[in-house]
């Protein structure tokens, strides 16, 4: 049996995310990945193995293997390089098997990314493609749209714990905060609870300001075995863990609606492995592709009970300085949500926090340990990741 | 949503427009769609095909206001979940409603609709909606 | 052996617009209309419903009345309508998909204006006389379209009702059936065209009357019947004037027409017209009493069917809901609303 290596990550960036119409998928994928490898200080040579986190190039742009595009385009033939695709989880997953390829001691040298190229088609095409991460026979085919089956979630949250519009658009507010505060955001502005309220209805409940965007972005990380990370960066970011869970594709076999099966198992299994508690994390990253969905994410996480956080929502509790920071870089809603990209985009923004490289005014202080949450479709793929930097 | 092809319309149809599904005669478990296999009883379990009877109860509900272009002619659409009285979870538009008169655990019958066309020269796909359950009918029936 | 209905069932969608909203559009006077052709509001569809929906629903109440007829005794599906979903591909197997007739049946549209689905009627008593099976179908449905701002739209309609014909079971016997036909270009629709075309008043004596009196007289004359003879008389219905006309040139009386009339408040079905009147007959007759059913077809033709109701009725008709249930369950729209119902705005 292949014993298992401590796995750190040397560096870890983000392009901006938005309506990039200049960059195409070669183009942002360039623009991660050397940002990457400079940060770290590693030449493109010394990369041994790609994984990259995509969730359909061919029907935004007719492309696919994109493994192969990535590899090419960065200059790293001719390593093995390979796609993976679970929808929005695309990129955790990538992190994943990364992560996966250096612990298992086969691999030194890793790159993971994520890309996704989203706005060359009509928002209505683009919204349609994200249909597939649903059951396409007995969800899309019957007239559901993505955020249609939030809000089903959504308004059985609130017949079974009586939340109220007024929370899910705190959950907005603070996230565009934050994007106002992080210049690689998609969208910089801050909003209101009133103008949340008041932007038009996507699918009752849910509106405007509780969707996340259609963006472009990438984002890269560069994982070594701890020993070897240590040469290149004084903060090497620990793995300690990275999990993965699945869970029924359709909402229809769900065993709670009102819970995250797939979220709930990854987070044990993940804090199981890494050996801590949830009392140990300091800041998390979580998958708001709909406000809703942060708000199961902070229970299902296991941070507080079934039914208890819009409690911590209402006293501003996930803000930086309360119980449980979340997404300070924005999370999806405001930071963006190019869907391939989002699971390393997380993972850049713990490495920033950890390091104590945030900018002004979102940085956790004294932040040791952070988690990465990063959810396919409905919930039918979940990833966790905990990263910290052990003191260093 | 992407363009259909007709197999693929064709594949699911019988189970779209009545409602079949199955059942496992060695647990009584039921299942909608098809399924080839009892996940309790895994290959002990007999697997025979059931019919719905289309009652069923709102589990959750939505309103649409966003809709890609098949779908755009319904909207804004209600869609739900809906629990069958046999067991299984369903999703479907539910129609001839108000939508002030949506609650969660109302009472519905399933009925057939349309469920879009593609273009005007493409297939027209049938398939179960809901629409709220009206067992009053009988009293017409009172003075004759 | 007693051949007749087995089993019957209507349906009609619960939108409707008022003739008086109609008129305002384009500035005609609401009373007058009204007042010219007897009809208040008409039936319309959902936008997701049509001709196909409509003869499912009809047809699932018929096999609720007909009871114990298992899917697999019915042998032939024919739907009868104007509005055919499709131009080829027959609304019967969608039809019979749905009930779960297939495979072992034969099933085929009919086109004969407003009363292709009694032609059905005939072609089942048919097989089931010449003991090719045992049951069959027949169903009339039709989401009819009117050109906007022409007299059809006060009337043009949507509803279907669906008949079970066999031997075992009867819930009304058909004695005797008859049709009267010849080609009169009184109201015709060409390949493609959006809309029918009419022939204004050509429609009423050398088409409409021409063929629902002679062939009524006809099935009398053969069967040694006389209008007193029977309680209900049902004549398709493009207006509610006119089968008060027939009704009067051949000797019934308004009584006897009365209880059918149900055009005044939900407009002309087409192919569902005469069928959900009979339907509506069915719905309160007593066993013993005799109706006189005539439908007619622009292009043009009638099939006249003398029935007589068995003691069987009574339990049967309330296993399912009848036609004043789905005539007073409603819900208006306006005129834009009824616009984009009807697809009147197109790309």
């Amino acid at each position: 049996m292949l014993k298992k290596r401590e796995v750190a990550i040397i560096s870890a960036v983000t392009t901006k995310c938005g309506e990039h119409w200049d960059k195409g998928i070669k183009d942002l994928a360039w623009e991660a990945g050397v940002k990457a490898v400079e940060e770290a200080g590693i030449s493109g040579k010394d990369i041994e193995y790609l994984v990259v986190g995509n969730m359909s190039g061919g029907m935004f742009v007719g492309q696919e293997h994109i493994g192969a595009l990535v590899a090419d385009f960065l200059g790293l033939n001719p390593i093995p390089s390979l796609r993976v695709e679970a929808a929005c989880a695309s990129g955790g997953v990538a992190f994943s098997q990364g992560y996966l390829a250096v612990a298992s001691g086969l691999y030194d040298i890793v790159a993971v990314g994520g890309v996704e190229k989203m706005t060359d088609v009509e928002p209505e095409q683009a919204t349609s493609v994200l249909a597939g991460a649903m059951d396409f026979e007995w969800e899309a085919y019957f007239g559901a749209t993505f955020p249609g089956l939030y809000a089903l979630i959504a308004t059985r949250y609130m017949h079974e714990y009586g939340l109220k519009p007024e929370t899910l658009a705190k959950i907005a507010v603070k996230n565009h905060h934050y994007g106002s505060l992080n210049p690689l955001a998609h969208f910089r502005n801050r909003i209101t609870v009133e103008e949340a309220l008041a932007s038009p209805l996507v699918a009752d409940p849910l509106r405007k300001y509780d969707c996340s965007p259609i963006s472009d972005g990438a984002a890269v990380a560069i994982l070594a075995p701890l020993e070897i990370a240590k040469k290149y960066t004084d903060t090497p970011i620990i793995v300690e863990a990275s999990a993965m869970a699945s869970d029924t594709l359709s909402l229809l076999k769900r065993r709670d609606l009102c819970t995250l099966d797939a979220t709930v198992n990854a987070a044990n299994k993940a804090f199981q492995l890494a050996h801590m508690e949830r009392k140990d994390v300091d800041l998390v990253e979580v998958h708001d592709c709909f406000s809703i969905a942060e708000l199961l994410a902070i229970e299902d996480l296991g941070f507080c009970k079934k039914g208890e956080a819009q409690k911590l929502v209402e006293e501003g509790q996930t803000y930086v300085g309360g119980e449980i920071p979340v997404n300070t870089d924005g999370g999806l809603k405001a930071a963006g949500h190019p869907v391939g990209a989002t699971g390393v985009k997380q993972i850049a923004e713990l490495v920033k926090q950890l390091r104590g490289e945030a900018d002004k005014g979102r940085q956790v202080s004294g932040a040791e340990v952070g988690l990465a949450h990063n959810i396919g479709g409905t919930g039918a793929t979940a990833v966790v990741t905990i990263l910290s930097r052990r003191g260093a | 949503m992407s363009a259909t092809a007709p197999p693929a319309h064709w594949r699911r149809m019988r189970e779209r427009y009545r409602l079949l599904g199955s059942r496992c005669e060695t647990c009584g478990a039921t299942f909608f769609p098809t399924t080839k296999v009892c996940p309790k009883c895994r290959r002990k379990g007999k697997i025979a095909q059931m019919e719905f009877s289309g009652r069923g109860k709102v589990y959750s509900y939505t309103v649409i206001h966003s809709a890609p272009k098949m779908f755009e002619q319904f909207t804004p659409a209600v869609v739900a979940l809906v629990q069958l009285e046999e067991g299984p979870m369903v999703l479907s538009q539910v129609v001839d409603i108000d939508h002030k008169e949506l609650k969660v655990g109302m009472e519905v019958e399933a009925c057939f609709r349309k469920l879009f066309e593609q273009e005007q020269s493409g297939i027209i796909s049938y398939g179960f909606k809901f629409r709220p359950v009206n067992d009053h009918w009988g009293k017409y029936y009172e003075d004759v | 052996m007693k051949v007749g209905i087995v089993g019957y069932g209507a349906y009609i969608p619960k939108w409707r617009i008022k003739a008086e909203n109609i008129a305002e559009v384009w500035g005609q006077d609401a009373q007058t209309i009204t007042n010219g052709i007897g009809v208040q509001e008409k039936s319309v569809p959902s936008m997701d419903e049509d001709t196909a929906t409509i003869a499912v629903e009809a047809a699932r109440n018929a096999m609720r009345r007909a009871n114990g007829v298992k899917p697999s005794e019915i042998s032939a599906v024919y739907v009868g309508s104007e509005s055919h979903p499709y131009a080829v591909k027959p609304t019967a197997v969608t039809v019979a998909e749905a009930l779960g007739l297939t495979p072992y049946v034969t099933a085929a549209d009919t086109e004969f204006a407003c009363k292709a689905a009694t032609a059905g009627i005939q072609a089942c008593l048919g097989l089931v006389r010449g003991g090719y099976m045992k049951y069959g179908m027949s169903i009339g449905a039709d989401t009819a379209q009117s050109a906007p701002g022409d007299a059809l739209e006060y009337t043009a309609a949507a509803g279907g009702a669906a008949y079970i014909i066999g031997g075992d079971g009867v819930l009304a016997e058909i004695e005797g059936t008859c049709s009267y036909t010849q080609d009169v270009p009184d109201f015709w629709r060409r390949e493609g065209s959006l809309y029918p075309k009419h022939a204004g008043r050509f429609t009423g004596e050398p088409a409409y009357f021409e063929q629902i009196v002679k062939c009524s007289k006809s099935l009398m004359e053969k069967l040694g019947t006389k209008p007193s003879d029977y309680t209900y008389v049902v004549f398709h219905m493009p207006n509610g004037k006119f089968p008060l006309k027939a009704a009067s040139i051949l000797g019934f009386d308004a009584k006897q027409v009365a209880p059918s009339l149900i055009v005044q408040k939900i407009g002309n079905t087409y192919s569902g017209s005469s069928l959900l009147g009979l339907a509506a007959v069915l719905d309160r007759a007593k066993p013993g009493e005799r109706v006189l059913m005539t439908s007619y077809g622009s292009g043009a033709g009638s099939d006249s069917f003398s029935i007589t109701v068995t003691d069987q009725i009574e339990e049967r008709r309330r296993l399912a809901p009848p036609v004043q249930y789905y005539i007073e369950t409603k819900s208006y729209l306006n005129y834009s609303l009824y616009a984009k119902n009807r697809r009147l705005f197109r790309e």
